[in-house]
């Protein structure tokens, strides 16, 4: 099998998992209790308004063709109105997905930059101090609510320290965008470095025992060459996998990162999509991270297949 | 006989050398292990005797007393109720740790049962369990317990329910995968030829062998499942107020960030020592009931 024909096996494979994922999201609006047109007209909704909206909104179908309905909808992009905006769905999620992108772009960066020199340094000097307090250290982030992280960082950086970093919002440009959102990058790789570190460690440390490594020092090769060249390259393709099993973790617990931060992206839409009880947002929000962690593992399977010529398909 | 008694000084190069031992023996030799007892103990004990150790009602409001520094009355000062931040911080606690054990209990049965099913029957039973798991699996663990509590609306059972569908899979995903393994093992084979019912073979031979994982993760699960109920506070869909919770606590001195920082940072920290103890004893566990 070459590679196209993998990427279109596992295409294949996402569908019966996309497919219980709607419905999931279509169940659980279908699932709030009271009825959704009285709570969106309010309390002094007349019968015959409710029963318009009812009406408009296929509530009075029965549920299979309402979920037929949702399917056929969604296939053609349509994610419905929102209940409190009056807007496109579909408008809102395009507006916010490049801040929630860039926000988890920069923060792999920062991680894969803090994680591979420090497990590099931990792996050369096995339980050495070094390599304990670089194992024990990120232990006392673990338990830490990022958004706590994140108002910390807001208290010390951007209410003090001379103001360094702006409190929040996404900034203009691309050099804006860059200084409003380091400030939550760096909370998310707090807690992305540590697992990452783990992982390439041990690979490392593995690797360091191989074969090769000491085919490679007995040929005279500078130790650091060794390390950096023949060893580090190595043990960053188990990374790739690790990196992105967690960053479709971390999807989810950073969302409120964003609130924290007040980052225009999907996480703040959530948000605010549960306090103003806009379910259509909710759904759709949902659905959407559902997609992107699909996305996303899908990337990683592919990206290590491309970085490791031993994996077959 | 003297001689076996004498500690043996391992020879350069070669792994310690580690007796077997039982649980009882070696529980408190295990640092880690040790210093998670104490902390969550401590923790624990604090949150049980609340009443002892605080000093105000947690819900008594004092508008002539409001955003105080700290002082004798008041240890770690008040809100901007003029509510003891130190007695708030107790009885937060008593309900986030409530909720943060109890709600990994029936996600802990249910996945074990599932993944015993799903492991051992293989087939269609592992098809259908594996299909409701990568379901589950490909939400982000936090937003659908977001989703499913904005569902059915905030509050403690609310938490639980939500807790219990998307917890279930991880351990279900464990217990199969050990199973899997444990289920062509001789032990295994040879319960099977002597005609023992499946249910005893799964509950009696297979179950003891197979749950230490389990448990282990348990504790990080209690981690998780913890910093899940404090952000659910924070977003204001978890534990309503008055009753007070780390989160909702965060949220409610955030507001306040520049008068009285103490107000957000305090609760942090009681989540970040809980975690850190939980840590310290799941690996503590880890290394106990790792087979030597």
């Amino acid at each position: 099998m070459d590679r196209l024909t993998y990427v279109g096996h596992r295409l294949l494979q996402l569908i019966p998992v996309m497919f219980g994922c709607t419905l999931v999201v279509f169940f659980m609006v279908h699932l709030i209790p009271g009825d959704p047109a009285r709570t969106m007209l309010g309390p002094r909704a007349t019968p015959e308004n409710v029963a318009r909206l009812h009406k408009e909104w296929g509530l009075d179908q029965p549920l299979i063709n309402q979920y037929l309905d949702f399917l056929s909808r969604l296939i053609h992009g349509d994610l419905g109105t929102s209940l409190f905006y009056g807007i496109e769905v579909r408008q809102m999620l395009s507006e916010r997905i490049g801040p929630t992108l860039w926000l988890m772009g920069l923060a792999a960066i920062i991680a894969v930059s803090i994680a591979v020199p420090l497990a590099t340094l931990a792996a050369t000097k096995k339980d050495g101090v070094r390599d304990q307090a670089i194992r024990f250290v990120p232990m006392f982030g673990l338990g830490m609510p990022p958004f706590w992280l994140g108002i910390i960082l807001i208290l010390v950086f951007g209410l003090n320290m001379g103001r360094l970093f702006p409190v929040g919002g996404y900034g203009d440009g691309f050099f804006g965008h860059l200084h409003s959102m380091i400030l939550p990058a760096i909370t998310i790789a707090v807690f992305l470095a540590p697992i990452l570190i783990r992982s390439l460690r041990a690979s490392l440390l593995d690797i360091l025992q191989s074969d090769y490594i000491t085919t490679a020092r007995s040929k005279g090769i500078p130790e650091k060459r060794v390390i950096a060249r023949h060893a580090v390259r190595n043990g960053v393709i188990s990374m790739v996998t690790v990196l992105g099993l967690n960053m479709a973790y971390l999807v989810g617990g950073t969302f409120v990162v964003e609130k924290v931060f007040a980052i225009p992206g999907l996480g703040t839409m959530m948000i605010d999509g549960i306090l103003q009880r806009d379910f259509t947002v909710v759904q759709a929000v949902t659905l959407t991270f559902a997609i992107l962690v699909v996305l996303i593992n899908l990337v990683t399977d592919v990206v290590h297949s491309l970085l490791d010529p031993r994996v077959r398909f | 006989m003297t001689t076996l008694a004498d500690p043996v000084e391992p020879a350069a190069g070669l792994p310690e050398y580690r007796p077997a031992r039982g649980f009882r023996q070696r529980w408190y030799r295990t640092p880690s292990f040790v210093a998670g007892i104490v902390i969550i103990g401590a923790l624990v004990l604090m949150a049980v005797f609340a009443p002892i150790v605080t000093t105000h009602s947690p819900t008594d409001q004092d508008l002539k007393n409001i955003l105080k520094g700290p002082s004798s009355e008041h240890w770690l000062g008040t809100d901007q109720l003029g509510r003891d931040l130190w007695s708030r911080m107790v009885y937060a606690g008593r309900t986030d740790l409530k909720i943060g054990f109890l709600a990994v209990i029936l996600p802990f049965c249910i996945g074990t049962v599932l993944g015993c099913l799903a492991g051992y029957y293989g087939r269609i039973t592992d098809t259908i369990v594996l299909y409701f798991v990568n379901v589950v699996v490909a939400f982000p663990f936090l937003i659908l317990i977001t989703a499913i509590l904005f569902t059915l609306g905030p509050g403690q059972s609310s938490i639980y329910i939500a807790i219990t569908l998307v917890g279930w899979v991880s351990y279900c995903r464990l217990v199969r995968a050990e199973i899997l393994v444990a289920k062509r093992q001789e032990y295994v084979l040879a319960a099977q030829a002597a005609g023992l019912r499946d249910s005893r073979i799964i509950v009696r031979h297979i179950l003891p062998n197979v749950i230490t994982q389990s448990i282990v993760f348990a504790m990080s699960d209690i981690v998780l499942v913890l910093a899940a109920i404090v952000t659910l506070g924070y977003i204001g869909i978890g534990v309503q107020p008055p009753t007070p919770d780390w989160g909702n606590m965060i949220a409610d001195g955030q507001n306040f960030l520049t008068t009285r920082w103490q107000l957000s940072t305090f609760p942090g920290l009681a989540v970040v020592i809980t975690g850190i103890g939980l840590s310290l004893l799941g690996d503590g566990l880890a290394d106990l009931l790792r087979p030597e």
